[in-house]
């Protein structure tokens, strides 16, 4: 089998970028938007195709088989080299999938959301800069790959939330976004120098395949009591807390949503913050095997701890864009707790397919909440819930897709979620009681949230609305009935025979109590947001204040961010960067200055010596003589 | 006539033919016809390197050695190996571009590149010298012009900024001929004559005391303009104060004549001295890394925050020379590279930006992006790549580094290394500051609204020096493989 074709898949999106970039000017607007939806089409039919041959045909010996195909990119010791190529192996075919899908829904719904937009041609530009990175990422084949995607990933971020860069709100957050990843990312380099340093390689294949007594090898160079081993993964992890906006370095997500919403679909909730997921899951036989998987421990306590606080700060948000994000979190954190419970082999394993089959299903029913919020956005130019309301009379594809896309993350039977949420209740639950327990609150608290937004915008009352909102262009709503099919029937697909962490197949059955528990909370929730939004009432209020100080804590995000505020803008800005200007100023330069000021000031002093007066100089050779004659002297007697 | 000593042969030529020009038409056009040989001739170089080096397998090919001065037998000797080949290309292509960039210096046009090709001139000999006077001779020569460059043609505290660069500069070369006396009258220690000739005194063993005694000196002399802490404070003034192209070649080639003294002669001449030293120069440098970072995020002057830029990154290149790993030292020398090619367009397009805004306070600045998009993207792009996007060269230099410094299992280097590595987010902080504030957001003053847009000979300088930015960062393979190559001889000095 030969699977080199698909490096056209990134490179195709790189020709596009190149081209809208370098000509942003002069490629009109209708021309470019077509450029790029037919570029991303084509990835993503080279994708499906990639995914239909290879779960059909990939297997060994009832073992899926890797592909690598690539060539060196840069080297550094005999060892270490960086490579550049694509890897083929069954979670890298899945995001592939999972890419190229949201990202030509994307494409062809900015097509009608961005019309008339003056950088029209400069934001198709990029997001194929975005889709060349993020294919490049899930298809790396070693550490250095994957980390020089993850900074373009980054990168194209940056743009891309910055895009309205006029907007000061828009540029703090871009800034934000880069620089909070960019310091988790110092933990990812770091982490690859040690793993690499110890390991001798940075491939994935070699990574993966050390088992047994090298790994216990490495175990004996201890620092602080654990490996350095384990060192190295944990700072690698942090690269991914930091992408997937995990606890602590959420803080950038939400204010993320100053991008363009089919942006925010496609990057911070479908694609590149499970990047972070993606890595652990790259690199999971590390994680698991490494000293009894302490590493892998602390994805998990990570993983759900954030999974719970971004839940109960989405209940009380209003900004319907920064709800979806809380929620994107802390459905990540569902994945990452997946991942962290996880054993190996065969259906011990569960929690690996469970954490890619959620990621599947996420990036679907996610991207379609996003792309439903920016076509409500779109006719009612407001992201806060108290402009919207009734908009099921005004918006009807928009209103079922998002109720589709709703009763999927709520977990409902039948829809996608359901399937891939119960997969990880299970997991949790065959492993870590206390990570179930939370996990089962998060899904309470999920069905809530998400319906309490849902019947806040789409029930409710009428609000007066300045231009009477209507459903968006056909170009908007096809992609939302797309990943709506997608939201149901996504949870169709028996994952457990083609994405597995051992790569080998099982079958996996609804475990009935656990489904049955899940989804009777996940209904809980849904009753309860309609008791206290379906139509609008002091309720909410009430329960607001009877909550009162926790209240407060939950609306202001557990002031995280002034945290953060204080410890950059006051110590590290206030003082130690204003501290080393004033003191290069002050002190350095002026003590350099000072030596000159010296010279200069005993210069004037004993220039008077120079005074071209005969007598003087005679003076002073007759002291000199003197004084000579006596040093000898002197000398000359001792 | 050989192929090295027209690099220096080609500026004088100009210099001279600038004599009889009359306005500013006729300057330009002579420096740019000038500077356009020299350029062809460095691009013509490398191939001509890449050939030459497949069949020779000297330390440095082009050789050419002439008797000078037959008393202290000094010799106008030169040859080039990858490192210097480089370099050259880097100057080249920089006083190209700065040509570009000085389109319009209508005030004493003739004089003006005269001078800036005469520093240019001393650059060039310097990198083809192999002979440790000559060596230092060029360095004064390109030392001198700057005086007066910032002297005549700068701005704001002209006079005071120009007499503290000059006079660090001069302080420190004090020092390096000092040191360089020292290596010349250790030269005889195993028998042989008296040479100034750098590959013979490699050849010979001067003794530990002696080693130790120059090493500090020759590596202050050249540290000094590598702008190392705390002798780094003459840049930023002199930045701020000199005129555009002068700040291009300043920082993007004259301060790179820092870390390739340490390289060709510090440390190859005075292993043993080198390895005693090297701790207490780490820690300098690594300070000067953390410390310019810093320096840069709360700076108002656009021309400051590149300043203390510049020496973070150049520190970087310091500390990679003294990890002593050939991979950090090719990273050393790709740095040095990238950093000239980037900082000059930086200083390129603050000029550009200043030239029309008459302002460089970043507080004035805002939203430039909308009236200049052209120059906009391009300082958003250099921006990000000063910050070691991968795609850019300034990535594949700090990899080099991180990862060569990293191969060095000492535990104090270890933590120097991570100390080091953690700069990449603090020059995260302060591009964005910089890019975030004036390219982007609101217009700061409704009489920008109309400013010129980017003219062909700004454009044409930019896109000059951001070419090898993207060929380096894209396909980095051959070029670090043929510095590693080079670097072989070097490092076997010291292990």
């Amino acid at each position: 089998m030969d699977f080199s074709y698909t490096v056209l898949i990134p490179l195709i999106p790189l020709a596009l970028f190149v081209i809208l970039g370098i000509f942003s000017k002069k490629i009109p607007p209708s021309i470019s938007g077509w450029m790029g939806s037919i570029g991303l089409g084509a990835s993503f039919v080279l994708s499906l195709y990639t995914a239909y041959h290879y779960f059909l045909n990939g297997k060994l010996n009832g073992v899926y088989q890797t592909f690598t195909y690539k060539s060196t990119w840069l080297i550094f010791t005999d060892k270490l080299h960086i490579d550049m190529g694509v890897l083929i192996d069954p979670i890298s075919v899945m995001m592939l999938v999972v890419v190229s899908t949201v990202s030509l829904m994307v494409h062809l719904y900015s097509r009608g959301y961005m019309k008339g937009d003056d950088g029209f041609t400069r934001f198709f530009a990029y997001l194929a800069l975005f889709s060349f990175s993020m294919f490049g990422l899930v298809l790396a084949t070693n550490l250095f790959q994957i980390y020089i995607f993850w900074e373009l990933v980054g990168a194209s971020s940056f743009l891309l939330i910055g895009y309205y860069y006029t907007k000061p709100s828009a540029v703090a957050a871009a800034k934000k976004a880069f620089i909070v990843t960019r310091f988790a990312d110092l933990g990812f380099l770091i982490g690859i120098l040690v793993v690499s340093y110890y390991s001798g390689t940075l491939d994935f294949g070699e990574l993966n395949s050390l088992q047994g007594s090298i790994i216990t090898g490495w175990a004996s160079t201890t620092f602080m009591g654990l490996s350095v081993f384990t060192w190295g993964l944990m700072l690698i992890y942090l690269g991914g807390v930091g992408k997937s906006a995990m606890l602590p370095f959420h803080i950038w997500l939400p204010d993320a949503m100053e991008g363009p919403t089919p942006v925010s679909a496609l990057i911070h909730a479908a694609t590149m913050v499970v990047a972070g997921v993606y890595l652990v899951a790259r690199l999971f036989p590390l994680f698991y095997f490494v000293e009894d998987g302490f590493a892998l421990n602390m994805v998990a306590y990570i993983g759900a701890l954030s999974s719970l606080i971004a839940a109960i700060i989405a209940l009380t948000q209003t900004d319907i864009k920064r709800i979806l994000a809380f929620s994107t979190m802390s459905q990540i954190g569902y994945m990452m707790l997946a991942l962290g419970v996880s054993k190996y082999e065969g259906h011990e394993g569960l929690g690996y397919m469970a954490s890619m089959f959620h990621l599947f299903t996420h990036a679907m029913f996610k991207a379609l909440l996003f792309l439903g919020a920016g076509s409500v956005i779109h006719a009612v130019h407001s992201n806060y819930m108290k402009d919207m309301g009734s908009l099921r009379k005004y918006m009807p594809i928009t209103h079922i897709t998002f109720l589709i896309a709703a009763l999927s993350i709520a977990g409902f039977p039948g829809f996608a979620g359901f399937f891939s949420k119960d997969e990880i209740l299970v997991a949790a639950y065959e492993n870590n009681m206390l990570i179930y327990i939370s996990s089962v609150t998060v899904a309470f608290l999920t069905a809530f949230y998400i319906f309490r937004l849902y019947f806040a915008v789409f029930w409710g009352e009428d609000k007066k609305y300045e231009h009477t909102p209507h459903e968006s262009p056909l170009s908007m709503t096809i992609p939302l009935i797309f990943l709506a099919i997608l939201s149901f029937a996504g949870g169709y697909i028996p994952f457990s025979e083609y994405v597995t962490a051992d790569k080998m197949s099982f079958t996996s059955h609804l475990n009935l109590p656990l489904a049955a528990i899940a989804s009777s909370v996940g209904i809980f929730g849904i009753i309860l947001a309609f008791v206290f939004y379906k139509k609008v009432s002091d309720l909410p209020d009430r329960f607001a204040k009877a909550f009162g100080v926790f209240y407060k804590w939950t609306y202001h995000k557990f002031y995280f961010d002034e945290i953060y505020q204080f410890v950059t803008k006051k110590i590290l800005f206030g003082i130690v960067a204003s501290g080393a200007a004033w003191f290069d100023k002050n002190i350095v330069d002026a003590s350099m200055i000072g030596i000159g000021n010296k010279t200069m000031s005993i210069s004037h002093k004993i220039k008077g010596m120079q005074s071209g007066k005969f007598q003087d100089y005679a003076m002073a050779f007759v002291g000199g003589g003197v004084i000579l004659a006596m040093v000898v002297f002197y000398i000359w007697i001792n | 006539m050989d192929i090295l000593s027209l690099f220096v042969i080609v500026p004088i030529l100009t210099v001279l033919v600038l004599v009889f020009a009359k306005n500013l038409k006729q300057s330009r056009i002579i420096a740019l016809i000038g500077m356009a040989i020299q350029f062809a001739m460095s691009i013509n170089l490398i191939f001509a390197y890449i050939k030459e080096r497949a069949v020779n397998t000297d330390i440095m090919v082009f050789t050419k050695d002439v008797l000078w001065y037959e008393s202290f037998n000094i010799h106008y000797s030169v040859g080039v190996d990858a490192i210097s080949v480089v370099l050259i290309a880097l100057t080249a292509t920089v006083v190209f571009a700065g040509i570009f960039i000085s389109w319009k210096m209508d005030d004493l046009p003739k004089e003006f590149f005269m001078s800036l090709i005469t520093l240019a001139f001393g650059v060039f000999g310097f990198f083809i010298s192999t002979d440790l006077f000559t060596l230092f001779v060029f360095f004064e020569v390109a030392v001198i012009p700057i005086y007066l460059l910032i002297g005549i043609w700068g701005s704001g505290p002209k006079e005071l900024s120009a007499m503290k660069l000059t006079l660090m500069l001069m302080g420190a070369s004090a020092l390096l001929l000092v040191g360089i006396l020292g290596v010349y009258f250790n030269s005889n220690a195993d028998g042989g004559a008296l040479t100034f000739n750098i590959l013979e005194i490699a050849k010979v063993n001067i003794p530990l005391a002696a080693q130790n005694i120059f090493f500090p000196l020759v590596f202050i002399g050249f540290a000094v303009i590598g702008g190392l802490f705390p002798f780094h404070t003459w840049s930023p003034s002199g930045h701020a104060s000199a005129p555009t192209a002068v700040s291009m070649l300043h920082a993007g080639v004259l301060m790179k004549l820092g870390g390739y003294g340490i390289f060709r002669v510090a440390l190859y001449l005075l292993p043993l001295g080198a390895l005693n030293w090297a701790n207490f120069f780490l820690v300098l440098a690594a300070f000067g890394v953390i410390y310019g970072a810093f320096g840069a995020i709360m700076q108002k002057d656009l021309k400051y925050v590149n300043a203390y830029a510049s020496v973070s990154h150049l520190s970087l290149v310091i500390f990679a020379l003294l990890m002593i790993t050939k991979t950090a030292w090719t990273g050393a020398i790709i740095q040095s590279l990238s950093h000239g090619f980037l900082t000059a367009l930086f200083f390129a397009l603050i000029g550009m930006v200043y030239g029309r805004t008459h302002t460089r306070e970043i507080d004035k600045l805002g939203g430039l992006m909308k009236v200049l998009p052209f120059i906009g993207a391009i300082y958003v792009i250099t921006g990000l790549a000063y910050l070691g996007l991968p795609g850019f060269s300034g990535f594949v230099a700090e990899m080099n580094i991180f990862v060569g410094a990293f191969e060095d299992p000492n535990l104090f280097h270890r933590i120097l290394t991570i100390i080091v590595v953690s700069s990449i987010v603090v020059t995260a902080v302060y591009i964005l500051r910089m890019v975030g504030k004036i390219m982007m957001g609101p217009l700061s003053d409704a009489g920008y609204k109309d400013l010129p847009k980017g003219t062909w000979y700004e454009k044409v300088g930019l896109v000059l020096l951001m070419i090898p930015v993207v060929i380096i960062g894209v396909m980095p393979l051959g070029i670090s493989e043929m510095i590693k190559a080079s670097i072989q001889p070097f490092l076997e000095r010291l292990l």
